[in-house]
């Protein structure tokens, strides 16, 4: 797409309700303003408005790629000094392939459609395109503003030159390294998850962590199921939405050929299936926004907490084999300061992960349930909408064809 | 030559009646009509010698049909079909009764059919205007059923038994409220029987639901999956508008073999129907010499109101066909999303019973009902689309086909009026020359002879005038009566059809809004 697509205004496309009062904050407010679409990339205009002294201005704005969110995320995952924290999970990469191959083959001049019905497709694959462009713009932006409110990740130095640097930040490179390291580095990470909860010295004394490490497990498991079958209904509202466009057209054309006693039938129900078109087409966005866009962003905000269990578990491996070599040192009477030491400054970052991991833990559940609750809530009543339009819609063609008879 | 002329007399097995061919201008319409010759079909055998086409098999069109003689007519008629001629040998050996097995739906689909009204959609109005210039006083009122599907027999011989109901206060029925058993193949034999004497003289007779190999051969192996029962019930309800059609069809309710087919209890088994019989590759080359000849007849029109009617149906078999075929898109994927609809609400139940806050668990839980829900309305509307929308348009579909073939034979029978008034002229030139030879002793046989041929090739022609006006008028009626119910059939569809996408509506806002205090309930 060799347009740059603007983000418009006004249209329901955060899924803001995702994160935490975002925008209450003044001390940090982080927003994306603005977003292009250049071929193979899109650059979104982050705009930051701040009190805090670590920016050298009260209101910055820089452009920014996919990538750099990227490594962002990664500089925070990897820092240890955040080991105890849910790192907000990476916006996904913006996807506009599909769309983009419809639109290629729409335009391969398929001559089996009518002017009228490629007028409508087009329209049809263009909404979809935009609507996929406001998705990326705000999962991108939902991703600053997690960290932007969070306490300890906003004070992060990284984040402040993301936010402010005005060059390039040149990470392309340093990500395809980093890329292909994290792939190595996911194989040991679940290697080393089986590992550690089979040893059996291993003992998870605390009843929270190990709820939630087994809820965790499954619920991922399950958040990522519903999200691929959501997804699946949701193409096929899609599907149903584009099938109305040769019947609307196949009926106008009808309706302008037949004799007269049926014309009116016919025009009208061109009518009716256009603007029931229009009806599925949103019914189709709104699951896609609503339950879709929720279930996948739990399905990665999941992993990010599962991820934290993980790090705890290795705090606590480490924790135990420092125990063992303490144990070791003091039955062989040597070296055991430097062991101490070592089993003390273990301990104590065990425990600040633990008590770290269990408000987060805490805070993502209370997360989830407000976000499920508001989403649900919101997909309920756009869908009453949808079925109330289109019931008054249909009843109302209904009206004016039993006149005719 | 004038014997070659003579029908057979009343009786006997026919055989295909070969023609002596004329000076060769005949070739073309003898051929054609010598292959049209369906040995099953009675021939009226009190009419006179002279024939317009020795196969024209059903009531002259010298004589206005419609009338008094219809009775007798047709009585004669029905004699000859249930008479032992070699075609009706049955196939199947009078063994004892083969088991019946009824089907017995155990899937979703059928049970909700037959809870739906919409299952044998009361598409046709029983309207009593409907009666057009009948003599008897009786009241058009005839209602058809066709319902329980049965199977009977087993392996690659069995077949389906459908019961078919009749529910008339017509005095031409003997009873008030009969049923009868009929399989598939003895609906396509009374169309059949329809079709050879009615079409040729421009009546638009019904055609006949499509035969389906790959369908049947599952019902017949015993596949007792929701695919045959789909197969079974959308031939069902085929066959039942298929009656329903014809039975509306004034002059076709007159007929005694429908009469027949909706009465006796025994009927003999139509075996000219089977694709590869005898008949049917008859009937296979049939079309083929159909197709060649349309291509040859260029009819001067004289008459706008045929060309118009011809382009119009034209047209809307194109603008029909796209429908179609879009429609049936549309039931493809309204099924897809039923099956995607119950996929994710079976995943959102689990989801629901992992998640561990106990207001957001129950929530999840209630949402995967809805969608379950949902994904039966889903199913049921698919249904409506299909059975309601798509059928009614393959239907006329084919009706059209059948308004096309009418229009057909009325070339044919001006090409045949035509060709004899070629003939004729060609006869007086051959008189005028021997007016004007020099042979005594052959002369006066030969000109007698050739009087007498000019005779008959005058007859013919004024026949065939005859004829040709006699099917543009039917046509002009059948066309008028036919397009009147068009429009009725048409409005009335869409109005179903919309009330069933209402109904769907309706159901949606019920389901969102008992689940909306749930989904507030959240805390």
């Amino acid at each position: 797409m060799e347009e740059p697509l603007e983000m418009p205004p006004g249209e329901e496309s955060k899924p803001c309700s995702l994160s935490e009062e975002l925008a209450t904050d003044p001390s940090l407010q982080v927003e994306i303003s603005d977003a292009v679409s250049e071929r193979d990339k899109v650059k979104f205009t982050v705009q930051t408005k701040s009190s805090l002294p670590h920016f050298t201005r009260p209101a910055l704005s820089v452009v920014r790629q996919h990538e750099d969110f990227v490594w962002l995320h990664d500089t925070f995952s990897e820092n240890d000094e955040y080991a105890g924290i849910i790192i907000p999970p990476a916006p996904p990469r913006p996807d506009f392939e599909a769309s983009r191959e419809k639109l290629q083959r729409l335009g391969e001049g398929n001559s089996t459609l009518t002017r009228e019905e490629f007028a409508k497709m087009k329209q049809e694959l263009e909404g979809e395109y935009l609507a996929i462009f406001k998705k990326t713009v705000a999962m991108h932006e939902v991703f600053l503003q997690r960290l932007a409110a969070h306490p300890v990740l906003r004070r992060d130095h990284n984040f402040y030159v993301f936010l402010e640097y005005d060059q390039d930040l040149s990470v392309r490179g340093k990500n395809r390294k980093e890329l292909l390291g994290g792939f190595f580095r996911n194989i040991v990470k679940s290697a080393d998850e089986a590992l550690i909860t089979g040893v059996s010295g291993l003992k998870e004394v605390d009843e929270f962590f190990e709820h939630e490490r087994t809820f965790l497990l499954e619920y991922h498991a399950r958040v990522r199921d519903t999200c691929l079958k959501a997804d699946r209904v949701m193409r096929s509202h899609k599907s149903l939405a584009e099938d109305y466009i040769p019947i609307s057209v196949a009926l106008g054309s009808l309706g302008t050929q037949e004799v007269r006693q049926l014309q009116t039938s016919f025009l009208k129900l061109a009518e009716l299936f256009e603007r029931l078109r229009k009806l599925e087409g949103r019914v189709a966005s709104d699951e896609d926004l609503k339950l879709s866009d929720l279930l996948k962003y739990y399905m990665r905000d999941s992993q990010a907490a599962k991820d934290l269990l993980y790090r705890r578990l290795r705090a606590l491996a480490d924790y135990e084999n420092a125990n063992k070599a303490l144990d070791r040192a003091r039955m062989r009477n040597k070296e055991v300061k430097p062991a101490e030491a070592h089993q003390q400054l273990c301990c104590q970052r065990f425990e600040q992960l633990s008590a770290s991991a269990k408000q987060e833990l805490t805070d993502f559940k209370s997360r989830r349930i407000s976000a499920f609750r508001k989403n649900l809530i919101e997909l309920a009543e756009l869908e009453l909408k949808h079925a109330k339009a289109s019931s008054l819609l249909l009843r109302n063609t209904l009206i004016v064809l039993k006149g005719d008879a | 030559m004038a014997a070659e002329r003579e029908p057979p007399p009343l009786g006997e097995a026919r055989q295909p009646e070969l023609e002596e061919l004329e000076d060769g201008e005949d070739l073309f319409t003898s051929t054609v009509s010598t292959l049209e010759s369906s040995p099953s079909s009675p021939e009226p055998a009190s009419l006179p010698t002279e024939d317009i086409s020795t196969n024209s098999n059903g009531p002259k069109t010298a004589e206005i049909i419609l009338d008094d003689d219809r009775e007798d007519l047709f009585a004669e008629a029905t004699e000859e079909v249930s008479l032992d001629s070699p075609e009706r040998e049955p196939i199947l050996s009078p063994d004892p009764t083969p088991a019946i097995t009824p089907v017995t739906p155990t899937t979703l689909v059928t049970p909700r059919m037959e809870s739906k009204s919409i299952t044998a959609p009361v598409i046709f109005d029983r309207s009593r205007e409907e009666i057009e210039e009948e003599a008897n006083g009786d009241v058009f009122d005839i209602e058809i059923n066709v319902s329980d599907p049965e199977k009977v027999g087993d392996g690659m011989n069995a077949y389906m038994a459908y019961r078919v109901t009749t529910k008339t206060s017509l005095s031409m029925f003997h009873k008030n409220e009969f049923s009868v058993k009929r399989r598939f193949s003895d609906f396509l034999g009374l169309h059949s029987k329809l079709a050879t004497k009615y079409l040729h003289v421009g009546y638009i007779v019904p055609p006949a639901p499509e035969k389906s190999i790959v369908g049947m051969t599952k019902v017949k192996v015993g596949k007792e999956d929701s695919s045959s029962t789909e197969f079974v019930e959308k031939r069902r309800a085929a066959l039942e508008r298929y009656l329903q059609r014809t039975v509306k069809h004034p002059t076709l309710l007159q007929d005694p073999d429908l009469r027949q087919f909706l009465e006796s209890s025994e009927l003999p088994r139509a075996v000219n129907t089977q694709a590869l019989s005898g008949a049917g590759i008859l009937r296979m080359v049939n079309k083929a010499a159909d197709a060649v000849n349309k291509m040859t007849i260029k009819m001067n029109e004289s008459d706008a109101w045929f060309e118009e009617k011809q382009q119009q149906f034209e047209n809307l078999d194109q603008q029909l066909r796209k429908l179609h075929a879009s429609v049936e898109a549309l039931v493809c994927h309204r099924k897809e999303l039923s099956a995607n609809t119950a996929a994710f609400a079976k995943s959102a139940a689990m989801l629901g019973n992992s998640e561990d806050h106990t207001a957001l668990s129950r929530a999840l839980s209630q949402l995967a009902e809805v969608e379950e829900k949902i994904d039966q309305l889903h199913q049921e509307q698919a249904f409506a689309d299909f059975y309601v929308f798509s059928e009614l348009l393959g239907d006329y579909i084919r009706l059209i086909a059948a308004v096309k073939g009418v229009l057909d034979h009325r070339m044919k029978c001006w090409q045949k009026w035509q060709d004899a008034q070629v003939t004729l002229q060609k006869k007086r030139e051959a008189e005028a020359k021997l007016q004007l030879a020099n042979k005594p002793d052959k002369l006066q046989q030969a000109k007698d002879e050739i009087k007498e041929e000019i005779e008959e090739w005058e007859t013919k022609v004024q026949q065939g005038e005859r004829d040709f006006e006699q099917i543009s008028k039917t046509i002009r009626k059948e066309v008028g009566r036919f397009e009147k119910e068009r429009v009725k059939d048409f409005k009335t569809v869409i109005i179903k059809y919309l009330e069933s996408l209402v109904q769907t509506q309706q159901q949606l806002i019920k389901y969102w809004e008992a689940f909306l205090p749930e989904a507030k309930a959240i805390a």
